[in-house]
């Protein structure tokens, strides 16, 4: 069941468009943030809102990378994997977050603490490398600047 | 101006995309996601060409030709290298992580991936990696899953979500993970999702019940066949081997069925091959069970049992000579049609509509050509599913208008959806329950068959002032007819369909009154598609027969020798009490079927009747069209054609009909009518040759037929001998391109070995075989046209604490025979009575709770199935449903207050 | 130097509020257009001035707007729709603008609806530019407020609602035409073209899409005039253009500058050069499907035309900077991995022949090359061309490649010949 907080966070995103369905991402993308991941029952629940197929609604959810359809960690780590912060060393921080976290990239640790997750250029090239962690950005990293970002997400 | 395709003139089509031009002009051109009847999206990029812009051109450029309409003056390069390269290419890509598993897929030998790998050429694999893997889903009984071998042309969901408006298939994730099947494992919902089989180029998709029976298409028998399971006449392809009835695939005719065929008629045919199944005569003695006697025996005792005065029942699931043979046996005045009480009345309805009012029988292409639709009373997607396909295509006219007005023509899909945004032509839906067509109507009016009727004859009023109307309708039901009225009368190929489940002659009747009246405004017959539950229906009506009641009285008057019934299990036509005074009333019941029903079970002797795939005939669909249906294999035991049982017994009975073969039979039979006259022209008779051949009905590539008996003899048999029509039972005979399109046993082409080889037959791609679509019409409107309007008739709802009886039909449940074939029986819904909310209240009843339903002098314990948007007043009752019996009642008590079922 | 696009823009600080921008001269293109200038007015301006889309095509601006349907016939409502789905790898210019000056955005958009007579707008932002989010919201809340969003602004008989839709992810959200499809709440497939959007866009109706720099440039013409826009240019251009720069120079950064800068001075004198211990080898001129430039073309001016002659395309203006101690088949194989990951799926040459190229990239790249590779990875860029595939996301996918295998020819070849990477 979707809390009244969700339905009614979705609802509002309904004025803004055309037709229902159009809001089905903002909807997904609202249960999200609450839950940290769109489970099964929650999607049929937003499908139930939005009156659209269940099937139409995973159709779309499976087809964008930042829904997730399955659980992910307390954090979720997006290290930009594109050029320009590979021409700054990202696969070393890839690397780091393995040794010292013991995660690799696509995982979450044994703990549920991270989950570590690639993602395309940030927008921040000109500070590379970035990355997100819990959409929070970080920039200029080096591997000593992600030991100590990292920590702070308990 | 013509067009050029690798410098040779051809005739300009601009109206058509270049692709399906070029292979309607013979050139063979790959594709994966064009499909005729779904139109072009460009996602395979197979098609490639080179285009020029004009002579001097020698750069072009690649363009895909299933987006680029032929238009005049069009320079293209087919044959071009860079084209080839590239379309090989496609291939190599497709490859990638297509498994190599042809030898074990069943897809082999009529893979269209298969045929264009070979045609581009590409064989040599390069790609080192590995190949990606993916899950396959449970899909229920009528498909298998395998998802490896998916190429991504989107025509799967194109079809079952865009064109036949299924929802729970759909493509998910994205670049090279994208995966097609369900959110969740589970049945595939749609009743077309059999034709995902014929769609899908290569072998995600494969027809389940046949893998468990699998052959190599190369390897089957084949015969023309036409569906037997409703009324519509699908056309399709029987295919056998080893005297095992395989599988039923589509078989195009574009009046009828075009590219698909629905669920019950893919999977219905397991009847033929169920336990129920009768192989030798079964003979009563004394008062002992059945027993399987030679047919000697049984026709010794038949005669003997004939001996007297003999009625005959026919049936509408039987061929025109069946019936016909049965009524020259029993003589035209103790011959009865086999359906009776409302269903017989429904049926003399549309005969007559048929036959005395200026009205047409609209074809496929005519449904889907429609630009505003009205549906009264029949829930048509599930009593003639493939016309309620037809008409979810006619709702998308408007869009295919609106893009006309932009330029956009109508085969380009994607932009023809996008223009016309969520806009449909006019759809009306008046039925008692909700159908699957209401997501797509412009309105819907939920009543009883009355109130239904009243609607309609309230439409016919408002569109022409003579048509008789009613009074004291209510403001909204008013406005509904004005608005509906209006919608058909503003329309140029407006379509009133209508049917006989909802047992109303008033529902029919003020259907064939709006159809007038848009007639008088048209000044041309209007379409009134008329959907009938058997396949045969529409033929029996023709041939002339009273009705079962008859038959019941005239077993009253005096005492019956024996009744031959035909092909019907009479307990599915009259209730059980009158059906066993009629038992008492006849000293011996003879049954000639292909299936041990009540019937047959309490015959004195059955007599086991060929099925559909194992006999010739002539059927009468819907439309009135008269087809043909060929015997794909010679059964074993003692089975026979009817018709050749029934011209024994009347023999035995000293009338000697003369009958040596089918052509025969009909030639009799056109003759014993004007009406029926031309169904010898159905297709051509027994002693048709090309080229002093017979057809095969086997491809040339046929194996084994020399070791296939050789556990029973090593000598090669003889192939039998076929007297009946102008097919061989073997490969030997004449197979392509000549073969007349009703005898056209199974698609095949030189580099085309799946069903996309249709395109070579074709005379218009999606429209027309070459030399006409199969099947001749025998009723147009004409000057037998002598009914101006019916009258208006309709009484109001009872009042007190009755409800009206509406018939419900089941997609799956409510066909006989169908219903006998295990993948459909696992899709048939356990009985319910359905009940509207306010109904459902006022008797203390909810959902999933068993109640007592009085049904005249029926009582039965049901589950209620409590459904918002039911009229109020009424109740549904399922009809036909295995484990039901007859019920004729109008009105239903709903006893008391019900006891809580098993929670469902 | 005129900087019309980062006037209000100081790093490190928040962006004004609707105060500080009206100003600071803000809003009074606006306010002039509505009461002095017709819509053809305005988008007459707007073709004179030259301005060419900045969101990679470089398609003018003018005529897109043009082929809208006019009149009282025309069909509503119609669409606006700001692309700030900024993903090409290496860019990172319309941040700037959306977290720096959002008013300026807004004002670019009413008047662009207002040339298009477009009354509902949507700017389409990804989901990862929170604060661009933040910013945005704030600043349309502010706008609404004052009465330049919504029913009759400004008392006039113009109506413009400003909506902000935040994508889920995915790069082909970019595209204009899967945008639509993804702003309907479907996968991001593109769609075919004719019809463009500008006859059949978003819902079925008429619906430009631009660029979030290319829409701030409007007010700014609408002030000033196409005249002064063209003469911004060096070259025969017009404007400015937010040029950018990463890889391994000294100082990596964004500066709007004239269009037509020559790349050498940028390189040079605003990135500073080459960090210490690197020498410059080659770069994307506009994000990651641009063809390689190499050392010959540093002289070349970063505009549209002079761009495209030397074999290239202005892109997005934001440079990528190959240095000589970095393996180009490592980047390349870098680069293609993220066009195939972000294929939407929909065409075959992409959606497979991606992976391959991908594929072939990793074995060179890992020191398992064969010969015959070279000739697969060319075949690729011929056959993965614009007009192969459904849209422009594999030739753009390509872009990086063809040139890649010309000028570095002899590192692909010493991968293969030495079975390793030369440079680890
Ligand atoms: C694969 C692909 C990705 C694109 N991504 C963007 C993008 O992120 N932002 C953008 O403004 N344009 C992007 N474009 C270009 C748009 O399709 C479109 O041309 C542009 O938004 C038009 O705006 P403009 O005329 O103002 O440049 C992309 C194009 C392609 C083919
Ligand atoms: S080129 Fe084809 S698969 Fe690739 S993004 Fe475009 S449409 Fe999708
Ligand atoms: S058939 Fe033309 S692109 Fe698929």
């Amino acid at each position: 069941m979707l809390t009244p907080q969700e339905t009614a966070e979705i609802e509002h995103e309904l004025s803004q468009y055309e037709r229902k369905r159009a809001a089905c991402i903002d909807a997904l993308k609202i249960v999200q943030r609450h839950r940290g991941w769109v489970s099964d029952e929650a999607l049929h629940d937003i499908a139930e809102l939005l009156e659209m197929p269940v099937d139409e609604l995973d159709a779309v959810a499976t087809f964008y990378n930042l829904i997730y359809r399955r659980p992910v960690g307390r954090h979720v780590v997006h290290l930009c994997d594109s050029v320009s912060c590979w021409l700054a060393g990202s696969d070393a921080l890839a690397e780091r977050i393995r040794e010292r976290f013991g995660v690799r990239v696509g995982e979450t640790d044994s703990e549920g603490r991270f989950t570590v997750l690639p993602i395309p250029c940030l927008g921040c090239c000109d500070r590379a490398p970035a990355m997100l962690v819990d959409g929070n950005l970080h920039v200029d990293l080096d591997p000593e600047r992600l030991d100590e970002t990292l920590e702070r997400y308990g | 101006m013509p067009i050029y395709v690798d410098n040779r003139e051809y005739p300009a089509a601009p109206e058509k995309n270049l692709l399906e031009h070029c292979l309607s002009l013979g050139l063979n051109l790959p594709y994966f996601c064009w499909h005729p009847a779904m139109g072009s999206v460009g996602a395979c990029r197979q098609c490639a060409v080179k285009q020029y812009r004009d002579e001097r051109d020698t750069e072009g450029r690649i363009v895909m030709a299933c987006m680029t309409p032929a238009a005049e003056g069009l320079r293209i390069g087919l044959d071009e290298p860079e084209a080839r390269d590239f379309r090989a290419r496609v291939i190599e890509w497709l490859m990638v992580n297509h498994p190599h598993d042809c030898p074990v897929c069943e897809e082999g030998g009529e893979c269209h991936l298969q045929d264009m790998t070979v045609m581009t050429g590409h064989n040599y694999r390069r790609y080192r990696g590995l190949k990606r893997t993916h899950r396959n889903q449970y899909l229920g009984p009528f498909l298998n899953h395998e998802m490896n071998r998916c190429i991504a042309c989107y025509r799967c969901v194109r079809f079952y979500q865009d064109y036949a408006g299924g929802d729970d298939l759909r493509a998910f994730a994205s670049h090279h993970h994208v995966y097609f099947g369900r959110h969740e494992d589970g049945v595939l919902e749609s009743e077309w999702s059999g034709n995902l089989a014929e769609v899908c180029p290569t072998g995600v998709f494969t027809d389940k019940p046949f893998s468990k029976h699998y052959v190599r298409k190369w390897d089957l028998q084949s015969a023309p066949s036409i569906c037997v399971h409703c009324g519509h006449g699908c056309n399709v392809a029987a295919q056998e081997r080893y005297g095992r009835l395989r599988r039923v695939v589509n078989r195009f005719n574009g009046d009828v069925n075009g590219y698909f065929i629905c669920d019950r008629g893919r999977y219905g045919h397991g009847f033929v091959t169920a336990p129920t199944r009768v192989r030798a005569p079964l003979l009563r003695t004394g008062n002992r069970e059945l027993e399987a006697v030679g047919v000697d025996e049984a026709l010794h005792a038949a005669s003997e049992m004939l001996a007297g005065r003999v009625i005959g029942i026919g049936s509408p699931r039987a061929s025109l000579e069946a019936n016909f043979a049965l009524k020259r046996l029993v003589g035209d005045d103790a011959f009865y049609m086999g359906v009776g009480g409302p269903d017989a009345a429904a049926l003399e309805a549309v005969h007559a509509i048929r036959t005395e009012t200026a009205t047409r029988a609209p074809t496929l292409i005519d449904v889907e050509n429609a630009d505003a639709m009205l549906v009264l009373g029949e829930d048509v997607a599930s009593t003639a599913p493939r016309m309620a396909l037809a008409l979810r295509q006619a709702t998308r006219n408007r869009q295919k208008a609106i893009a006309s007005g932009l330029g956009i023509p109508a085969w380009l899909d994607q932009p023809v959806r996008t223009a016309g945004h969520g806009q449909l032509s006019p759809l009306y839906v008046a039925t008692p329950v909700p159908t699957r067509l209401d997501a797509i109507a412009a309105g819907i009016f939920r009543g009883s068959a009355d109130e239904i009727a009243r609607l309609g004859f309230a439409i016919a009023a408002r569109i022409d002032a003579r048509a008789p109307g009613v009074d004291d309708l209510t403001r909204d039901v008013s406005e509904l007819a004005a608005r509906i009225a209006d919608a058909l009368a503003s329309a140029s190929r407006p379509l009133v369909v209508s049917g006989v489940s909802i047992r109303s002659v008033a529902v029919l009747e003020a259907a064939a009154n709006v159809a007038l009246a848009l007639g008088a405004k048209l000044g041309r017959p209007a379409d009134l598609a008329l959907a009938l539950p058997e396949c045969n229906s529409m033929g029996l009506e023709l041939l002339g027969a009273r009705s079962l009641d008859d038959a019941l009285e005239h077993a009253e008057r005096q005492p019956i020798r024996a009744a031959i019934v035909l092909e019907n299990d009479l307990a599915r036509r009259m209730p059980r009490a009158a059906l066993e005074r009629f038992g008492e009333r006849v000293e011996h019941l003879i049954v000639v079927d292909h299936t041990l029903h009540a019937t047959a079970r309490a015959a004195d002797l059955v007599l086991p009747a060929a099925a559909f795939a194992e006999g010739d005939g002539t059927l009468v669909n819907n439309e009135g069209r008269a087809q043909r249906f060929f015997q794909a294999y010679v059964p074993d035991g003692e089975i026979r054609e009817s018709w050749r049982w029934l011209a024994e017994l009347a023999r035995r009975r000293g009338i000697e009909c003369g009958w040596a073969s089918l052509d025969d039979v009909i030639a009799d039979c056109a003759a014993s009518s004007r009406r029926l006259a031309p169904i010898v022209d159905a297709a051509p008779g027994a002693r048709f040759r090309i080229a002093d051949r017979r057809i095969a009905r086997e491809p040339a590539r046929y194996s084994g037929r020399t070791a296939m008996h050789a556990n029973v003899d090593i000598r090669e048999p003889k192939p039998p001998e076929d007297p009946d029509t102008p097919l061989a039972f073997s490969m030997e005979g004449y197979y392509g391109p000549r073969v007349p399109p009703a005898l056209i046993p199974f698609f095949r082409a030189p580099g085309w070995n799946s069903n996309q080889s249709v395109h070579k037959f074709l005379d218009e791609t999606g429209r027309a075989l070459r030399g006409g679509n199969p099947g001749v019409r025998l009723v147009e409107p004409g000057a037998d046209a002598r009914r101006a309007y019916f009258e208006a008739r309709a009484s109001l709802p009872p009042s007190g604490d009755a409800l009206r009886v509406v018939p419900l039909a089941d997609v799956f449940g409510s066909d006989e025979l169908a219903a006998l074939s295990p993948p459909v029986a696992e899709r048939i819904p356990e009985p319910c009575v359905v009940l509207g909310p306010a109904d459902a209240d006022a008797r203390g009843i909810v959902d999933g709770m068993t109640a007592e339903i009085e049904l005249g002098e029926t009582s039965l314990a049901l589950p209620v199935r409590v459904v918002p948007g039911l009229a109020a007043g009424t109740l549904g009752v399922p009809i036909g449903l295995p484990g039901m019996p007859f019920i004729a009642a109008e009105t239903a008590k709903v006893g008391g207050r019900g006891t809580a079922g098993d929670p469902r | 130097m005129e900087r019309p696009l980062t006037a209000n823009i100081r790093p490190g600080e928040p962006p004004l509020d609707i105060e500080g921008y009206e100003r600071s001269g803000g809003y009074r293109a606006v306010r002039r257009a509505l009461s002095e200038l017709s819509p053809d007015d305005v988008l007459e301006l707007v073709i004179d001035s030259g301005l060419r889309g900045r969101g990679g095509a470089g398609f003018p601006t003018g005529q897109k707007w043009r082929f809208m349907p006019r009149g009282d016939d025309a069909p509503r409502p119609r669409y606006l729709i700001a692309n700030a789905d900024e993903m090409e790898p290496g860019t990172f210019k319309d941040r700037l603008l959306l977290e720096g000056d959002p008013h300026q955005l807004i004002e670019g958009m009413i008047l662009s609806a207002y040339a298009i007579g477009a009354n509902v707008a949507y700017v389409f932002l990804r989901d990862e530019y929170r604060l661009a989010a933040e910013t945005l919201r704030r600043a349309i809340a502010e706008a609404t407020d004052r009465g330049f969003l919504g029913e009759h602004i400004l008392g006039s008989e113009i109506s413009l609602s400003l909506h902000l839709h935040t994508s889920a992810g995915r790069y082909i959200c970019g595209e204009e035409t899967a945008l639509i499809s993804a702003l309907e709440g479907r996968r991001a497939i593109p769609r075919t073209k004719p019809p463009f959007p500008q006859l059949v866009g978003l819902w079925g109706k008429p619906t430009v899409v631009n660029n979030v720099e290319t829409l701030c440039n409007v007010p700014h013409i609408v002030n000033n005039g196409a005249e002064w826009f063209r003469s911004l240019g060096l070259t025969s251009d017009s404007g400015t253009k937010l040029y950018g720069a990463s890889g391994k120079v000294k100082r990596p950064g964004l500066w709007e500058l004239p269009m037509g800068t020559p790349i050498r001075e940028l390189l040079e004198e605003h990135a500073g050069g080459m960090r210490d211990g690197y020498r410059f080898r080659a770069l994307l001129p506009g994000g990651a499907s641009t063809d390689f430039l190499v050392e010959e073309h540093l002289d070349t001016p970063m505009d549209f035309e002079s761009i495209q002659k030397v074999g290239s395309r202005l892109g997005t203006g934001t440079m990528i900077v190959l240095d000589d101690k970095t393996c180009p088949v490592a980047m390349l194989h870098n680069l293609e991995h993220f066009f195939a990951q972000e294929s939407c799926g929909w065409c075959t040459p992409c959606r497979d022949g991606l992976p391959y190229v991908e594929h072939l990239l990793a074995a060179i790249d890992a020191g398992d090359g064969r010969p015959r590779d070279l000739a697969l990875l060319e075949m690729h860029t011929r056959h993965l061309g614009p007009g192969r595939t459904f849209c422009a996301h594999a030739p753009g996918a390509m872009e990086p490649l063809q040139s890649g295998l010309r000028y570095f020819r002899d590192d692909f070849e010493r991968h293969i010949a030495e079975r390793r990477c030369p440079y680890r």
